[in-house]
């Protein structure tokens, strides 16, 4: 398995005196679909465009294919994005409202292609558009036309006409229907199975990451606080913040509980030291007020940050 | 008690020279202190229908039909009647906090606003009452926040807010226009506690509406699933969620994002989006997207049975127990 | 076509097209229909009022010229300064104002330092300034007036391109590789034509009073050319004998800035809602 192709390291974003991310690491490799959960304000949406070099690092490493992306500056960045695409949260609002669909998903492609011929250029929004299960024939139409969910098929289809290598998807289903979410979910998967690009897949909600996820990583207030393969994380998540998300998704089938009470209170960060989750946990300790936890080893290619895990996991 | 009984309410939009049909006819009950849950995709005319009935349907919008609220007729009544009603015995909480609290006034000051208004209180008492609002709805540091602007607090801090604002008048029914939509699931089960233990303490009927059927499961004493501007199934929670008729509410459920289906690689989803509400096919509106569509179907509107328990299904061939 | 319908739905701004639209027309065409030109000195007919005699259907001045030819070549030059001028303000600020919103930071500081400076400068001093340098043209005219024109759209196109640089499909844009040039031109402009546009319209009728005023004070067109402001203010030394010197003119003046300015606020209302074109 050769170097993995995305790597961040210690990354660091900072906005004024408001740390967005705090020391972030990942890898992801080739073919690869990691899922970032964390809610609002966690700092998953900056650590995502972070990545893409579309707000500025603060500090930390980031390395694409090997090479050192921070030092990336003018048209040699310019010339990377082909191979970093995002699709984002709202669809409308992605994209430009005086521009048809059709030059909208031309732009990457007069932008990296100067040469190439009108007509090919047509052939290849055409081909996308079908590809992502709308009709070529809405090249002309406007955005405004068209529901969330197709809006958010043309966001993905400009996102992939020059076929990146990692596509990160910033919520790409939050602000569509439930009935839609899995039509859209389901299109990265087959995309990415198609093209084996790695994806960053985004999302506030464990249940959507769990379709399209190799691996996933849980980020709370600009930290990692968990990291595993899908599967472990939802059988036996090592982190009380991961519990909390599980419990919160809700199922009409299962008959109502109580938030559990680590859910309840949206604290003020607590000052001082110590593990930031601490207020909201059900298994604070004294410890827990002593030192931030790192990210350590619960089993192989399983980590968590927390000092009482294995209470966590053998509950 | 009913306290909420719409009659063949229609509501339609001219634009463009062609006329949108957001609602073609529905009627309902809410009974006092009871939650009904409206569940439908975008489009369905779930939020159109209490836009009508609260008065707040956009301009060029029209409504037909009868929605009588405690007795009064609303639709067609005019501003001050409307005005003694809304925000104090009839409120709604809406979507989107952030667009529905006014930017450039505190937290404070808007809560006080409504208790003067409404209960005719002096600024002075207004501002306790606010106060006391807030910390019933569990707003932690609540006498900083009532100074705070609304972009200061986090959307479902805000969505608190606007709870409490809409409570502030001991209202006999609160509307919820897809209060959870915009948040995180986390603060999304805050939010849907918050409404359940405030039903519970002040003894109001809730109309709940979302896109999504988890959400409404969890508040809800009967639900009712509209498409395309017309009701498709109602019934008690129970039997929609465990005895789903509608091959549409079978599929909804199916596709509220849990983590207890078999790991699929596939998620769930209904095909194709909701016709278009200026069209009006023959047949039901569903046939495009029905799995068990047959030529019936596309020929004529299957029309709204009532069968026992009070469960009511739109269906030539309902789905079997 | 949402806007377009908007529009023609507005009957005052329907109306204010059409008139503008009959009022260019005659002032291009009417002359074809009248023997008399600006500048011949009719001396049988001086100041003689509006009718048939001589075919001065608008009467003639003090030195016997005819009022309808006059008249018409005014409207023709209030119209062109006002139309120029705009253009000219409209294309430079557009130009500066984006590129300033836009790039932030110092160079939009030290752009717009540059735009307040300028500001500053007393206007008057500066046409006459030019005035005396290159003589009084109308070509200098638009220049003057454009040139400070300019300022003031620079100012909204800036503020338009802060906001719309917030937006979305701005920074999908610039994830998709976009250079800044790119981003302004085929992204920012199109998106705030909407507003200025319609600011534009209405500095139209601003302008033509401008230039109105500054022939009054004798500082735009020379003789024997003629603007709706330097008839007028022929106009207004004889208005107690030959109202109609003044009159005339001043009609037209009055009702073309009516109907530009009824038009830009339908423009306007047509294109806030929404803002779709």
């Amino acid at each position: 398995m050769s170097a993995a192709l995305l790597s961040v390291r210690d990354l660091r974003v900072r906005f004024g005196d408001v740390e967005a991310v705090k020391g972030v690491s990942l890898d992801l490799n080739g073919g690869e679909t990691l899922g970032l959960v964390g809610e609002s304000g966690s700092g998953k949406s900056t650590l995502a465009r972070a990545i893409l070099r579309l707000v500025p690092v603060s500090a930390g490493e980031l390395l694409w294919r090997g090479e050192d992306m921070r030092a990336c500056v003018g048209s040699e960045l310019r010339r990377r994005r082909r191979d970093l695409q995002i699709v984002f949260q709202d669809p409308l609002a992605s994209l430009d409202p005086r521009m048809s669909v059709g030059e909208i998903l031309a732009e990457p492609l007069r932008i990296f292609e100067p040469r190439q011929a009108a007509a090919e250029r047509r052939g290849l929004v055409g081909e996308m558009l079908e590809r992502v299960g709308l009709s070529a024939d809405m090249a002309a139409r406007h955005p405004h036309e068209f529901s969330g969910g197709q809006c958010q098929r043309i966001g993905i289809a400009r996102a992939m006409m020059l076929r990146p290598a990692l596509l990160i998807c910033d919520e790409p289903v939050s602000s569509l229907d439930v009935s839609v979410q899995g039509q859209i979910v389901n299109l990265l998967g087959d995309l990415q199975r198609e093209f084996g690009m790695s994806m960053l897949f985004i999302s506030h909600n464990l249940a959507v990451v769990r379709h399209v996820s190799h691996r996933v990583a849980v980020i709370f207030r600009g930290r990692l606080v968990e990291t595993a393969d899908r599967d472990t994380l939802f059988a036996a998540p090592a982190h009380p913040y991961t519990r909390a998300l599980l419990a919160a998704v809700p199922d009409p089938k299962r008959p109502w509980t109580a938030a559990e009470p680590s859910v309840v209170e949206e604290a003020v960060v607590p000052p001082g030291s110590g593990c930031p989750y601490r207020d909201r946990c059900a298994y604070a300790a004294p410890a827990c007020r002593e030192s931030v936890p790192a990210l350590e080893a619960v089993a192989p290619g399983h980590r968590a940050a927390c000092h009482r895990w294995r209470e966590v996991v053998y509950s | 008690m009913t306290i909420l009984a719409i009659d063949d309410l229609r509501v339609h939009f001219d634009r463009r020279r062609t006329r949108l049909h957001a609602v073609r006819g529905v009627s309902l009950e809410v009974a006092a202190a009871e939650c009904v849950g409206i569940v439908g995709e975008s489009g369905s005319g779930k939020t159109q229908m209490f836009m009508a009935a609260m008065g707040l349907l956009a301009p060029g919008a029209e409504a037909a039909g009868s929605v009588r609220f405690e007795g009064t007729e609303l639709l067609g009544a005019k501003a001050a009647a409307l005005n003694r009603v809304r925000g104090s015995r009839l409120a709604m909480v809406f979507q989107d906090p952030m667009t529905s609290l006014t930017p450039h006034l505190t937290v404070g000051s808007q809560l006080s606003e409504v208790l003067v208004t409404h209960a005719g209180v002096s600024w002075p008492s207004a501002e306790s009452g606010a106060l006391r609002m807030l910390e019933r709805v569990r707003v932690p540091e609540a006498r900083r926040r009532l100074r705070q602007y609304p972009h200061e607090l986090s959307g479902g801090l805000r969505q608190r807010v606007m709870i409490g604002m809409a409570l502030l008048c001991d209202p006999a029914l609160l509307i919820a226009d897809e209060p959870t939509t915009a948040l995180d699931v986390t603060v999304q089960s805050q939010v849907m506690d918050l409404l359940r233990s405030m039903r519970r303490e002040i003894g109001m009927a809730v109309v709940l509406i979302s896109h999504d059927l988890g959400v409404v499961a969890g508040l809800a004493d009967r639900i009712v699933v509209m498409y395309a501007g017309r009701i498709v199934e109602s019934g008690t929670a129970g039997d929609i969620l465990e005895r789903a008729l509608h091959p549409y509410t079978a599929a909804l459920l199916q596709c509220v994002p849990n983590l207890h289906g078999p790991r699929l690689h596939r998620m769930p989803s209904l095909p194709g989006q909701p016709p278009d509400p200026g069209t009006d096919a023959p047949g039901c509106a569903f046939a495009p997207r029905c799995a068990h569509v047959t030529q019936r179907c596309k020929a004529e509107r299957p029309s709204l049975q009532i069968g026992p328990s009070a469960h009511a299904v739109a269906c030539h061939y309902p789905l079997p127990a | 076509m949402t806007a377009l319908h908007r529009l023609t739905a507005n009957r005052a701004a329907v109306c204010a097209f059409a008139i503008v639209f009959l009022v260019t027309a005659l002032a291009f065409l009417g002359p074809l229909c009248n023997p008399n030109d600006i500048e011949t000195l009719d001396w049988a007919h001086v100041a003689a009022a509006p009718g048939r005699i001589g075919a001065h259907w608008f009467g003639t001045d003090r030195l016997g010229r005819d009022l309808y030819a006059r008249t018409l070549e005014g409207i023709r030059v209030s119209l062109a300064v006002g139309l120029v001028a705009s253009a000219i303000s409209l294309v430079v600020g557009i130009a500066y104002g984006a590129v300033a919103g836009y790039l932030g930071g110092r160079a939009d500081q030290f752009m717009m330092r540059f735009i307040e400076v300028l500001s500053g400068l007393p206007l008057i001093f500066f046409i006459i300034f030019l005035t005396v340098v290159f003589g009084r043209s109308p070509y200098l005219l638009f220049l003057a007036i454009g040139a400070v024109g300019w300022l003031t759209m620079a100012r909204i196109v800036r503020g338009q391109t802060l906001s719309i640089r917030q937006r979305e499909f701005i920074e999908a844009a610039v994830a998709s590789g976009a250079g800044p040039a790119r981003i302004i031109v085929r992204h920012v402009v199109p998106n705030l034509l909407g507003p200025v546009i319609v600011y534009a319209t209405l500095t139209v009728p601003q302008i033509i009073l401008f230039e109105s005023f500054l022939s009054f004070l004798g500082l735009g067109v020379q003789e024997p050319h003629a603007s709706l402001g330097t008839l007028i203010a022929e106009g207004a030394g004889e208005m107690e004998s030959a109202p109609w010197i003044l009159l005339v003119p001043g009609g037209f003046l009055a009702c073309l800035l009516l109907c530009l300015n009824i038009l830009g606020d339908g423009l306007r209302d047509a294109l806030d809602v929404g803002g779709e074109i």
